[in-house]
């Protein structure tokens, strides 16, 4: 199986992975306007273009918000089925991920069920977010 | 263009010059940006028209927070930005948009996040970051994603989208150029190989080789022209982001939305006045999403629509007539082959006539409802 395909951090995003490898999933949101959280990083405000923002960490809570399951596996993800999936996140934006320790199959992957994030190590440098059933 | 009717009113560089490591391609465009849109007093909320060349200007847009009735992607190499001015000023003219940001940004020596020119580009660009690395593999995995969310928001199932594929497949019938002319049922379009649940194979478009071209004139001359000419009565386009799972509302198309209004205003029409449409079918679903955005069905009602065979032959918004993406052909990017049948039906001369249409619309989408284009036609000289 070829290595699976990875992330490479920008400046502009390394808070975020770096936060994922430290287990903490990092967003930004702006100080100056109401526009709440946003994703993915970037150093402004994309509702107000303000660049005073800040970093903080999320509580890595979310629903299933869409998905498709792909019968035709990228080789670089094994050879089962799997769903490409699209959470949104307790703070608002929606983030594409995986969802683990569920089968992926409609009847266990309902819409809108709960989640929460699960960092899955790839290499010394990155960690996915990936979400998993909430745990009660 | 007309002397002195445009005028530059804010004019920028990045923060930084000559050696910045700590931004990437995307960043130095919207530094600069930033830096223009300070100049000129104005917020990202004030700009409704972008170009830029390197990123796409659908890149542009969604990372600044623009929702533009223009975008320009002009990419010529070093003198792209000349273009920009010059194609601004028309659009201005034309009333296509009123204020034009027009961007650069070049990691030339530090090669910090190139990305690619469709937000396809490497694992650093918005898409390879944070999208790619969860396994989608071209449209079939990516167009398909919100579905799942428009049908619950509706309390649809995924066999109400079968009708669009059985339905286009009947336009097809009559099309001798089309791909695949054999009728299907619901059942055959449910039955199908998976692709991507909740999508079959007879849910996605077709992978066919073709081309085609169109010519354009001013109207007084288009007289003298050997063809009945087509008039081009009103246009719209925009771009929403160039990331699926970053789309407002997925059940809905923000591109589409405002694309579609700003063709319906610019042609003066309403939606009764509309003989015949075309709306790029890359997933049966498209049709569904564009009938709504575009105002020809309430939220949620299209797939009723189609079901109860309105845009089927003999009905009254006859929808798609050459087969479309499903049927006809698909070559990768089909908006040509939507105007090429609007135009033959505005000709009189499509293999699957509708009776005296008068006014045609095809609607077109790019990337993954990352973009979107509307024209209005019309036979009836102005």
């Amino acid at each position: 199986m070829p290595p699976r395909m990875l992330p490479e951090p920008t400046p502009e995003t390394r808070h975020f992975w770096d936060g994922c490898k430290a287990g903490e999933l990092r967003l930004q949101r702006c100080t100056e306007c109401d526009g709440g959280s946003y994703f993915p990083p970037r150093p402004f405000c994309p509702a107000c273009g303000s660049r005073n923002v800040e970093e903080y960490a999320a509580s890595g809570k979310g629903v299933l918000w869409s998905y498709v399951i792909n019968m035709r596996p990228r080789p670089d993800m094994g050879t089962e089925p799997y769903a490409i999936a699209v959470v949104k996140l307790a703070e608002g934006p929606k983030m594409m991920t995986n969802i683990v320790n569920c089968p992926q199959t409609p009847e266990a992957l309902e819409l809108d069920m709960a989640l929460e994030v699960s960092f899955a190590k790839q290499t010394d440098d990155i960690s996915l977010p990936l979400f998993q059933p909430a745990k009660g | 263009m007309k002397r002195n009717s445009i005028a530059i009113v804010g004019a920028a560089e990045t923060t930084k010059m000559g050696k910045i490591p700590d931004q990437s391609v995307i960043g130095l465009h919207a530094d600069a940006a930033l830096n223009a849109l300070a100049d000129a007093g104005l917020k990202p909320s004030d700009i409704d028209g972008v170009a830029t060349a390197g990123a796409s200007p659908t890149e542009l847009a969604y990372y600044l927070g623009i929702t533009p009735t223009y975008a320009d992607g002009t990419s010529v190499g070093g003198c792209s930005f000349m273009l920009h001015v010059r194609h601004a000023a028309a659009a201005i003219n034309e009333g296509l948009c009123n204020t034009v940001l027009i961007t650069h940004g070049e990691s030339g020596r530090s090669r910090v996040g190139g990305g690619g020119r469709f937000g396809g580009g490497g694992g650093a660009s918005l898409n390879g970051q944070f999208e790619m690395p969860y396994g989608p593999m071209g449209p079939p995995t990516m167009f398909t994603i919100p579905v799942l969310r428009y049908l619950k928001t509706y309390g649809l199932k995924p066999e109400d989208m079968a009708p669009v594929a059985v339905i286009q497949r009947e336009w097809a019938a009559k099309n001798p150029r089309a791909s695949f002319r054999d009728p299907i049922t619901v059942d055959d379009v449910m039955s199908a190989d998976m692709i991507a649940w909740p999508f079959t194979k007879l849910m996605c478009c077709l992978v066919t080789d073709g081309g085609g071209a169109l010519i354009l004139t001013s109207a007084e001359r288009a007289r003298d022209f050997p063809q009945k000419p087509v008039y081009i009565l009103g246009t719209g386009e925009s771009v929403e982001t160039p990331m699926v799972s970053q789309m407002e509302d997925f059940a809905s198309s923000k591109a589409f939305r405002v694309s579609g209004k700003k063709a319906f205003e610019e042609a003066g029409i309403t939606h009764s006045d509309v003989d015949h449409l075309m709306i790029y079918d890359a997933f049966a679903h498209l049709p569904l999403y564009g009938l709504e955005d575009l105002g020809f069905c309430k939220p949620g009602e299209a797939a009723a629509f189609i079901r109860e065979r309105n845009t089927a032959i003999g009905g009254k918004l006859p929808l798609n007539t050459n087969g479309g993406g499903l049927s006809y052909m698909h070559s990768g990017m089909y908006g040509m082959y939507a105007l090429q049948e609007s135009v033959r039906q505005m000709r009189g001369i499509a293999p699957a006539q509708a009776p005296g249409a008068k006014i045609s619309i095809a609607h077109g989408v790019g990337g993954m409802f990352a973009a979107s284009g509307t024209i209005v036609m019309s036979n009836e000289a102005p």
